[in-house]
């Protein structure tokens, strides 16, 4: 993480080269041979076509043709064949993109589909295959669009987005009004240019290139910086600009649309431009009103379906879609309004219904809009390996200066503005930023594939201009955000930091976490706080499930560590073999001379290792969903924090002082370890496990199963896991690591001593402990461990004497 | 609330106290809204139920720094105390600061003190290995063995012990971190 190469970048294509030859060949031959076949089909169609009669007659009385054992009938199947192998070549093309860790890094995903699809775009036109027609208006306006922008709705943010939101709809609406006209008027007057031969662009055509060329998908590069861990409200800010965006482009492409089809452009009056922005207010607010009612519709049937909770991610899907096309037949936004539909009615729906449900709704819409960008994005790519261009240096290298010196204006400007009303103004640092990730995206592209051609005679020219410009956003810009957001961040990436600076910062980054944790979100309170009331009063009562059990988590978290702990054991972390450990008290005398290799690999082991500070806002990723690394470290933590605090509130049970190590058994709920020496070891390793089997509790199963071969570890795990009170029945003490401490014979002659062990751990005998230090490494390890780890109170103590009682 | 700000503690070092008070009014809101039972002061199982506090590897220990000397009630001015640490470094005046005043909370040396307490439990002033080992078993994820871990901490120790004593003097500490940004690692930018 803290060093970031660039040769990086060359090696990765090596690896998703070798996919590609396969898939290339697959799909070669595929095309190649249904060619055959379809001329085949071709020839036989015709001439059946010019002796129609002929041929029933024919059929009639006897079959001139013998039935043919083999038949390929590729027509039939043409579209969806040909579409679901574009579908698994980026599927592939993306398992190689992730397949070198680094690569998803240093570009966005996105390259990799407009490579994917130009390469496919590349076969088609060389192979003279006729691709199937996946693009036309109703199929992407209908088909192709709403999972994507579902998608963005549904993983938003909710609370940071509306703690922003008046800088957010500031920016992104009027953003992209200015990007808009802006752009659109430059053109035009461009175009007043004679010398570069396009006068024939007249303003609308212009204002309509201009609306959607500034359809911007910043997104796609929210992976490249993610690890800069920018902070919340700039990501707010691009997620939500991303999420209004769409919307707003294709709105006042529809309406500039409805203006070009109107009369000529003379005859154009004010009034026509005010109906147009009140259209414009219309069709943004009617689509949202829309959105949230289907919402909270969907909202409150899923109160109802815990009995047959397979439908769940219909009805959740199915509504959306709903408020989709209910908005778009009364021609105001459908994007908006399935946008809204989706924020209202997650939170509610998250409730309501089974985990399950849940994962399912969450992949597959991922799934869905994947397929959908990767369609999109292959058809772009077929559309730019072919015949129908037409290049026109002046458009297009003015489109894209106008495209960049657009966006820096209305960034600086509007953020400008809006910072002398936030509470916290963003930096120049993060307007850069912003400014930089304007990349385009899917959206403009089918905006400039659906033009009309009546309306437009230069439609080529469009569509040439949209895809240089994409090509540009997304290679260069995608490429270089990276760097230059890690550059801005000032922070020292290629130094090598020493051990001791890499352990304190992670130690600080935590800290700092938990401190922001602490102190919690600060936001506009009184709006807040009046949605919650009003949330709890009335929303909560009609849209959530009664009875809610909440069991449910609890019951959740213990299936959590059972499963855990079971995989633990088998995974052999806690294996008995791996023991045997030097003796703890040379070490610390001996100064070791590392080398350097040593220390590299220590830093290594280090970086690799350690637990992430936790991401305070929701990371979002627009192709994948959060990889388990995160939930797995989480996991591990609370596993260890519960066994810790377990571990604390059993402190109390004293261990009455000065009794010989064998008796230590019978009060072995007392104290958490300390065992007879384990002569016959394995034995009682195997008496522990049959008696394990009996239990049905599931804390003490996941005990258990440490100590069960947990007791003399290297492994880290034991030392936070195992010292929880095992309740080994038949009063046989669990043993608890004494860690490294302790060789076999070590351990024998320590029995007594051990029983005198856990005594740092309980409050009350801490200053005799303090005696104990001459015992050396062990004890000190101990003492600042436990005496460290748990400091509870001294009720605690005397609040646990019913477990005690219970065994 | 207005008498918050003038409660014991609270006018903190040097005149301009401990946070703003803006700051402090948020701090007071989140004070109560943690503080489920209102019984005026929080308790540290307040503090656990912080969920995200649960998967911080050092919640515990962070919780631990709000209750030193073995406090069983945390009062609004001693969350205060704590909080005042991550008050980003104001650039605007420091001549102005009285040298005779303590030093504010948020000092770059009272920073480093706070972050040296997280790893110094016994509070004897000094990193021994055995602390550095603890911190550091919280920190890595269970696949690495016990060995790596003790090698790392020895050589963590060994790097910035200049006495030789094996252990990790506060001077010492602050000495290995001079390059670093703290002020920027441990500030928080809604305390300012």
């Amino acid at each position: 993480m803290t060093y970031r190469v660039g040769e990086a970048h060359s090696m990765g294509f090596q690896v998703f080269v070798p996919f590609s030859p396969w898939s290339w060949l697959l799909l070669l031959v595929a095309l190649k041979c249904p060619e055959a076949s379809s001329d085949l089909n071709e020839s036989t169609n015709s001439t059946a076509q010019r002796e129609p009669n002929v041929r029933f007659a024919a059929a009639g009385s006897e079959p001139d043709e013998k039935i043919s054992v083999f038949a390929l009938d590729y027509d039939y199947v043409q579209i969806p064949y040909e579409v679901t192998l574009w579908i698994l070549l980026a599927s592939l093309a993306k398992i190689g993109f992730h397949l070198y860790h680094r690569l998803p890094g240093l570009m966005p995903e996105s390259c990799l589909l407009i490579i994917v699809g130009a390469l496919v775009g590349a076969i088609i036109f060389g192979t003279d295959h006729k691709s199937p027609p996946v693009m036309d208006s109703s199929i992407y306006f209908l088909y192709l669009l709403p999972p994507i922008v579902l998608e963005g709705g549904y993983f938003m943010p909710t609370r940071p987005f509306f703690e922003n939101i008046g800088s957010i709809l500031w920016w992104a609406g009027l953003g992209a009004l200015i990007n808009a006209f802006g752009i659109g008027l430059s053109l035009y007057l461009i175009c007043q240019i004679k010398a570069f031969g396009l006068s024939d662009v007249n303003l609308l055509q212009n204002l309509l290139f201009g609306s959607l060329i500034s359809a911007v998908d910043p997104v796609a590069v929210l992976a490249v910086f993610e690890e800069a861990r920018v902070n919340e409200p700039l990501y707010m800010m691009i997620f939500g600009e991303a999420l209004l965006n769409d919307g707003i482009s294709v709105v006042l492409y529809n309406i500039l649309i409805a203006f070009t089809k109107m009369h000529k452009f003379e005859d154009i009056e004010p009034v026509d431009i005010l109906a147009g922005c009140a259209r414009f207010v219309i069709v943004g607010v009617g689509g949202v009103f829309f959105g949230v009612i289907f919402g909270f519709i969907s909202a409150f049937i899923t109160r109802f379906t815990q009995n047959i909770s397979a439908i769940e991610p219909l009805i959740v899907f199915m509504f959306s879609y709903l408020s989709y096309l209910a908005a778009e037949t009364l021609y105001l936004s459908g994007i908006l309004a399935i946008t809204a539909c989706a924020v209202t009615m997650k939170k509610y729906v998250e409730e309501n219904v089974s985990q399950t449900s849940y994962t399912t709704i969450k992949y597959f819409m991922k799934m869905l809009s994947s397929v959908s960008e990767t369609l999109i994005f292959i058809f772009m790519g077929v559309s730019t390996v072919g015949k129908n261009h037409e290049w026109n240096w002046a458009f297009i290298c003015f489109t894209l200066v106008f495209c960049q010196i657009w966006r820096a204006i209305s960034v600086f400007a509007l953020f400008y503005v809006s910072n002398q009303f936030r509470t916290f103004p963003f930096s120049i640092k993060d307007q850069c930023i912003i400014f930089y990730s304007g990349v385009r995206g899917a959206g403009s592209f089918s905006l400039a594939f659906l033009l009309p051609l009546s309306l437009f005679p230069r439609k080529k020219m469009f569509v040439t201009a949209t895809l240089v410009v994409i090509y540009f956003t997304v290679f260069i810009q995608g490429i270089t955000i990276g760097p230059l957001v890690r550059y801005l961040d000032v922070k020292k990436t290629n130094k090598k930091e020493s051990i001791n600076e890499e352990l304190h910062i992670r130690l600080m980054d935590h800290l700092k976490a938990g401190i922001e944790d602490v102190c919690g979100h600060w936001s506009h309170y009184q709006v807040r706080d009046k949605f919650k009331k009003f949330d709890h009063r009335y929303l909560r009562k009609i849209l959530i499930r009664k009875n809610q059990p909440k069991s449910s988590i609890v019951s959740l978290y213990k299936k959590l560590e059972m499963k855990q702990a079971i995989e633990m054991v088998e995974t052999g972390i806690l294996s008995t073999a791996a023991f045997s450990v030097p003796c703890q008290a040379q070490r610390i005398h001996r100064i070791k001379r590392l080398s350097p290799e040593d220390v590299e690999s220590m830093r290594d082991i280090l970086t690799r290792n350690m637990y992430q500070v936790r991401q305070r806002t929701l990371s979002y990723n627009k192709y994948n969903l959060k990889p388990q690394t995160s939930e797995k470290q989480a996991k591990e933590i609370l596993i260890r924090r519960q066994n810790t605090l377990r571990e604390s509130m059993r402190k109390g049970h004293s261990l009455p002082w000065g009794k010989p190590a064998g008796t230590k058994n019978i009060r072995y709920l007392s104290f958490p370890y300390g065992r007879p020496q384990p002569a016959g070891r394995d034995t009682r390793v195997a008496e522990l496990t049959d008696n394990d089997s009996s239990d049905s509790e599931l804390p003490s199963i996941m005990f258990k199963a440490h100590s069960r071969a947990g007791i003399l570890q290297e492994s880290r795990l034991t030392q936070e896991i195992i010292p929880m009170k095992s309740l080994p029945r038949g009063g046989k003490p669990s043993h608890f690591g004494y860690q490294r401490n302790t060789s076999q014979e070590e351990h024998d002659g320590r029995g007594r001593r051990g029983a005198l062990r856990p005594k740092p751990l309980f409050h009350a005998v801490d200053e005799e402990f303090e005696s104990g230090e001459e015992s050396g490494e062990e004890t000190s390890a101990i003492r600042s461990r436990w005496s460290g780890e748990h400091r509870p109170t001294r009720q605690h103590h005397r609040s646990h004497s019913p477990l005690l009682q219970r065994k | 609330m207005r008498g918050v700000r003038r409660a014991p503690g609270i006018a903190g070092a040097g005149s301009r106290g401990p946070v703003s008070q803006a700051s402090l009014l948020r701090l007071y809101h989140r004070f109560r809204a943690l503080d489920r039972n209102k019984k005026g002061y929080l308790s540290r199982m307040d503090l656990q139920q912080i969920g995200a506090l649960a998967v911080n590897p050092l919640g515990e220990r962070i919780i631990d720094s709000f209750f030193p000397d073995g406090n069983l009630r945390l009062d609004f001015p001693g969350f205060v105390r704590v909080l005042a640490h991550f008050r980003p470094i104001d650039d605007e005046d420091p001549g102005i600061r009285d040298p005779k005043e303590p030093e504010p909370l948020n000092s770059r040396m009272n920073k480093l003190r706070f972050a040296f307490q997280l790893y110094d439990l016994d509070r004897d002033g000094k990193i021994s290995r055995h602390e550095m080992l603890q911190v550091l078993r919280l920190m890595v994820g269970v696949q690495v063995t016990e060995e790596q871990l003790e090698s790392i901490a020895d050589r963590t120790v060994q790097e910035a012990d200049e006495d030789g004593d094996g252990a990790v003097s506060f001077l010492e500490f602050t000495k290995s971190l001079e390059k670093m940004d703290i002020e920027q690692k441990m500030s928080i930018r809604i305390l300012k």
